[in-house]
């Protein structure tokens, strides 16, 4: 502590007529009833010197819950990289801000609204995207985009338990309500983000909301206090007694009966929060505002210490000045309310006109509520009686930090295949009705219905939306007329590979939500995450935490992709089962000339269709890498062994049978676990350096114009992407695929291996397209042609998919929507 | 030939609008705030799209008492062009000037997607550069667009060749699965009496340059251009 007395009296104590907060009867239950533990207790005597307030109590409550302080993560998130040439601002602002060039900066954050939004899904929801809003436009940025993340617990009937499907298609509904619902008002442009299903997010949905802004470099405005004697201001909507304690409520597991929590959930108005904002910009033109911070989690009480505490000094605030839209609250309740669309603002003295005539004029409260003073302390008044005096650190930098024990993680998996699992690797299937099971999945199917509720157009900057690899937005004003800048933008998470090996399963979010940015030949820059995990309490948890950490940061290092903001969520279990480990990453990238943007579709018929795909580190060194690639005629190539032979043939005797990387890789299959019902192994392997040279790769193809489209292996593998890049346009393809990539065929057209991407090119392009690629070490192999209205697709000349576009996009188009129709008819 | 975009709070389309006028049709341009009565002697008054005074109650319903709107009337009753897109579609039949109603869509869901819509008519202010029957690319993106009217007001808007725009497939087929919302005979925008006042929900504003994915939008405003500078 800087300010604070080391012990005993408070320094308040030495000014004349000065009486201290009335203490309260502090209770062991009491203590537990705000989350609070004996040694954090005993904490809050210290720093203060005395018996605390129930309004300071409960201070403490919110700022040390595990979703203001970060207490259980803290440590290890200070492995993650954080800093490049282009980041202006790092973590521990209300966003991160990176220099897109030609003076301006964009502000882009990822932030978790999970509790609130299984107890109340549509509202809990809607105030996750009006949060991450403010946490933009209070650093003086406009909201440009935004995206989520959404993980929900099944929706086929039958897959679970007949009400938890109900439910989750009730929380399916309210979420996606919520979010089109607050973003469509506000005005800003959805550009979709990831909709995911797993059955450990029953009971346990995931809504992590992504919200990017821009801003001119020299306009940036933080969240923090300066300027003794300056006036606070209180701006936005009337406090009330809505989402007392939401933070605390966010950092506790959920028990029955946490539906009873729904108080604790906040409304949101966003008319009041597009208000807000105009008023918000507006008034920081007038240069009379000295720094703004929003009112989210924990309130009144979180901006007024963190404000303080940034600039080292205190607010002086009264109550009693606080606009309030019940009567008889008490201090208690008004620091602790999270009613939403409200701000708190220091301005200059002498100027608060300039700044209180433009929220006037936008119709908003806007109400002198304190001062700036020169102690580093939180000073709230209420009714002119002092009510909670707290040095700032305390409930800041000093908060406590916990090195929880970090134990092992192994996910009970096996590494092989089960032996059922095996017979069917080995027998002869028919490929094109797996793939149409495939695209019926709930994770491979269209998200259509999700994102046509959410405005995805507004403020005309949309050059690709929802649907592709990742959005794209123009930004006006920018670059050459006509040829704008553009930023591109991906969120990515996969928890299943994340269960698996969640160091290995971080790398891979990382990658794909990079490689989803790079495809649309932007330069991915920086990157936001959101950990989402269960109780950090568990060692084991601890071991999944840890590691992902972990795999973000060496990620994002090679990636050049630092971290520069984002959000933990922690104690994400139900009845004692947690979520599988599940960190979501932002990726932001910048496209020099937003026109040369590629889509992830088939544009044109007559096409090639190339695959590309790293060479094999342990091949070098090998001085014919530096030769452009020729691939072999496909009919040169010699033919594999197809079999997977069940494991008491696989081997002769003595030599313990050795699973292939492939096979083990397979098992993390949407494939896998979709077709055969079975999760095995581990996920693919991932070579970082070869990712980032593709990421360099693609942005070559895009700005010389090389390429029509380009898409990834992802869920699904080929036999999905050529499918997804065919829909669009009804621009089917045929396609021999590259048998340099499989041990065994299902592998070849189902298997997701990483950094391997399809693209679409004119025919006269593919020799330029070989060597560039060859030259970044990549394979590349032409595997067919775009064209006709039928996907077509052989190994060695033995068709094994064949059916028309049209009949699989019915599939996939129409899976989602009727999985949430389906109502039970007992 | 001065353009002017009003602004109630709430107004989420009012920079598109603006910005096609400014940077596309390169003609002036002001915003109009919506408590005030003057209308700053523009030629045209665009009603942009958005939540103005957040819809509630209805959509539109609070607008239509706006200062700004009592102006507008009296504008449009003297002949000025008056063009509302989306939500101002909705605030223009709350207002009067326009027959019919707006209500929530059929699928009771937002819509935001790219439709098609075919000219009805040439004979206007705002369809002038179009060919009748020529079939537009242009994005819807609202929840209340269920055009409803009554049997009389129908036959009167069809009569006097007063609907504008109708939902279609991509080959100017009226059909229903090619109406997204509900909407009465397909009617996507209408036109009153004096043909200087078009409503209609799709947004040309979304769709005036192909970078965003259509520029058909554009020749509506290049029609009001147009009427305008051989007014």
């Amino acid at each position: 502590m800087t300010t604070a007395p080391s012990s005993g009296q408070s320094t308040g104590a030495n000014e004349e007529n000065y009486v201290a907060p009335t203490p309260a009867t502090v209770t062991p239950e009491l203590l537990a009833q705000h989350s609070i533990t004996p040694d954090e207790y005993e904490r809050i005597l210290t720093a203060l010197g005395r018996v605390p307030s129930l309004t300071e109590l409960g201070i403490y409550s919110v700022m040390w819950s595990e979703h203001c302080s970060y207490k259980s993560s803290k440590v290890h998130l200070k492995r993650l990289p954080t800093k490049s040439g282009r980041v202006v601002q790092g973590p521990g602002e209300n966003a991160g801000i990176i220099d897109v060039g030609d003076g301006w900066a964009c502000a882009f954050k990822i932030e978790s609204h999970n509790h609130p939004s299984y107890i109340e899904p549509h509202q809990g929801a809607a105030t996750g995207v009006g949060g991450i809003l403010r946490d933009i436009f209070t650093m003086g940025a406009r909201p440009l985009a935004v995206m989520d993340s959404l993980r929900f617990g099944p929706i086929q009937r039958g897959s679970q338990a007949d009400d938890l499907v109900s439910k989750n298609h009730s929380i399916v509904e309210g979420v996606v309500s919520g979010i089109a619902g607050y973003g469509n008002c506000f005005g800003v442009p959805n550009l979709g983000g990831e909709t995911k299903f797993e059955p450990c997010y029953s009971g346990n949905p995931l809504v992590n909301a992504f919200a990017l802004g821009l801003v001119k470099i020299d306009e940036i405005f933080y969240g923090k206090a300066a300027g003794v004697g300056n006036p606070v201001i209180y701006v936005g909507a009337k406090t009330g007694r809505d989402g007392i304690h939401g933070a605390t409520m966010a950092s506790e597991e959920f028990k029955e009966g946490s539906e009873q929590k729904r108080p604790n959930v906040q409304v949101g108005d966003p008319f009041m929060e597009k208000l807000l904002l105009e008023a918000c910009l507006e008034a920081m033109k007038t240069g009379a505002i000295v720094g703004i911070q929003d009112m989210g989690a924990a309130g009144l009480t979180c901006s007024t210490c963190e404000m303080g505490a940034r600039g080292g000094v205190g607010l002086d605030v009264e109550l009693d000045n606080v606009p309030q839209r019940e009567t008889g609250m008490n201090s208690y309740e008004i620091m602790l309310s999270e009613s939403q669309e409200r701000m708190l603002l220091v301005a200059e003295k002498g100027r608060e006109k300039e700044v209180l005539d433009v929220f006037a004029k936008w119709g908003l409260d806007a109400v002198i509520v304190g001062t700036v003073k020169p102690e580093s302390r939180l000073r709230i008044r209420h009714h002119g009686v002092l009510v909670a005096d707290i040095p700032n650190e305390s409930l800041t930098d000093d908060a406590p930090i916990y090195h929880r024990p970090v134990g092992e993680w192994s996910a009970p998996v096996l590494v092989e295949p089960s032996d059922d699992a095996q017979v069917a690797l080995s027998e002869p299937r028919n490929y094109t009705a797996d793939l149409r099971k495939l695209l019926a999945s709930a994770n491979v199917s269209s998200k259509r219905w999700v994102h046509e509720q959410y405005d995805t157009m507004v403020q005309t900057n949309t050059v690709q939306g929802p649907g592709g690899e990742g959005g794209v937005m123009r930004i006006k004003g920018t670059g050459m007329p006509r040829h704008e800048r553009g930023l591109a933008m991906a969120l990515d998470g996969n928890s299943l590979w994340c269960y698996l090996d969640p160091k290995l399963g971080a790398m891979h979010a990382v990658a794909e939500a990079a490689r989803k940015v790079a495809l649309t030949g932007a330069t991915p820059v920086a990157a936001t995450n959101c950990l989402n995990f269960g109780n950090p309490e568990k060692p084991e948890i601890m071991a999944q935490l840890s590691a992902a950490i972990d795999g973000i940061a060496e990620a994002c290092t090679a990636l050049k992709t630092p971290i520069t903001g984002g959000n933990v969520s922690l104690y994400n279990e139900t009845r004692g089962e947690g979520i599988y480990p599940t960190p979501v990453l932002g990726v932001v990238g910048i496209l020099d000339d937003v026109t040369k943007a590629v889509p992830a579709d088939f544009q044109r018929s007559g096409e090639a269709i190339l695959l590309l795909w790293p060479i094999p580190r342990a091949e070098e060194p090998n001085p014919d890498l530096k030769v452009p690639f020729e691939p072999l005629p496909i009919s040169q190539y010699p033919l594999p062994a197809l079999e997977v032979k069940p494991r008491d043939e696989a081997e002769p005797e003595g030599t313990e049978a050795e699973t292939s990387a492939d096979l083990i890789a397979f098992g993390s299959s949407e494939f896998a676990k979709v077709v055969l019902g079975s999760i095995w192994g581990r996920p693919p392997a991932l070579d970082l350096a070869a990712e980032a040279e593709l990421h360099n790769l693609l942005g070559i193809l895009a700005h010389k114009k090389l390429i029509s489209s380009a898409r990834d292996l992802s869920d699904g593998g080929i036999a999905v992407a050529l499918a997804e890049s065919a829909f669009s346009h009804g621009i089917g393809a045929t396609v021999e695929q590259e048998p340099a990539l499989m041990a065994n065929p299902l592998f070849g057209v189902f298997a997701e291996p990483a950094s391997t991407v399809i693209v679409s090119a004119k025919q006269a392009n593919i020799s330029e397209i070989q060597k560039l690629a060859s030259e970044s070490n990549y394979f590349s192999a032409r595997i067919g042609a775009t064209g006709g209205d039928r996907l077509e697709l052989s190994i060695y000349g033995d068709p094994v998919i064949s059916a028309s576009v049209a009949e699989l996009k019915e599939v996939w188009a129409s899976a989602l929507e009727s999985a949430l129709h389906d109502e039970v008819t007992a | 030939m001065k353009f002017g975009v009003l602004v109630f709070p709430g107004s989420n389309c009012d920079h598109d609008t603006y910005n096609v006028i400014s940077e596309i049709a390169h003609q002036p341009v002001t915003f109009l705030w919506h408590d005030s009565e003057d209308l700053q002697n523009v030629d045209a008054v665009l009603v942009p799209g958005g939540f103005a005074y957040g819809d509630y109650l209805r959509t539109g319903a609070i607008a239509r008492f706006s200062p700004v709107m009592q102006a507008v009337k009296r504008f449009a009753d003297a002949g000025g062009i008056v063009l509302g897109i989306c939500n101002g579609f909705q605030i223009l039949t709350e207002s009067g000037l326009l027959p019919g109603a707006l209500m929530r869509n059929a699928g009771l869901k937002y819509i935001c997607k790219q439709v098609h819509l075919r000219t009805e008519t040439t004979n206007s202010l705002f369809t002038n550069q179009l060919t009748k029957g020529e079939v537009l690319q242009i994005p819807i993106g609202h929840m209340e667009g269920n055009y409803y009217c009554d049997a009389e007001t129908l036959h009167q808007l069809e009569s006097e060749d007063r609907i504008a725009f109708r939902y279609c497939t991509p080959k100017g087929e009226i059909t229903r699965e090619a109406n997204p919302n509900g909407s009465l005979e397909n009617i996507a925008g209408i036109l009153n009496a004096g043909r200087n006042v078009l409503g209609m929900m799709p947004h040309p504003d979304r769709s005036s340059e192909k970078l965003l994915g259509s520029a058909d939008g554009w020749k509506i405003f290049s029609s009001m251009v147009n009427a305008l500078a051989t007014r």
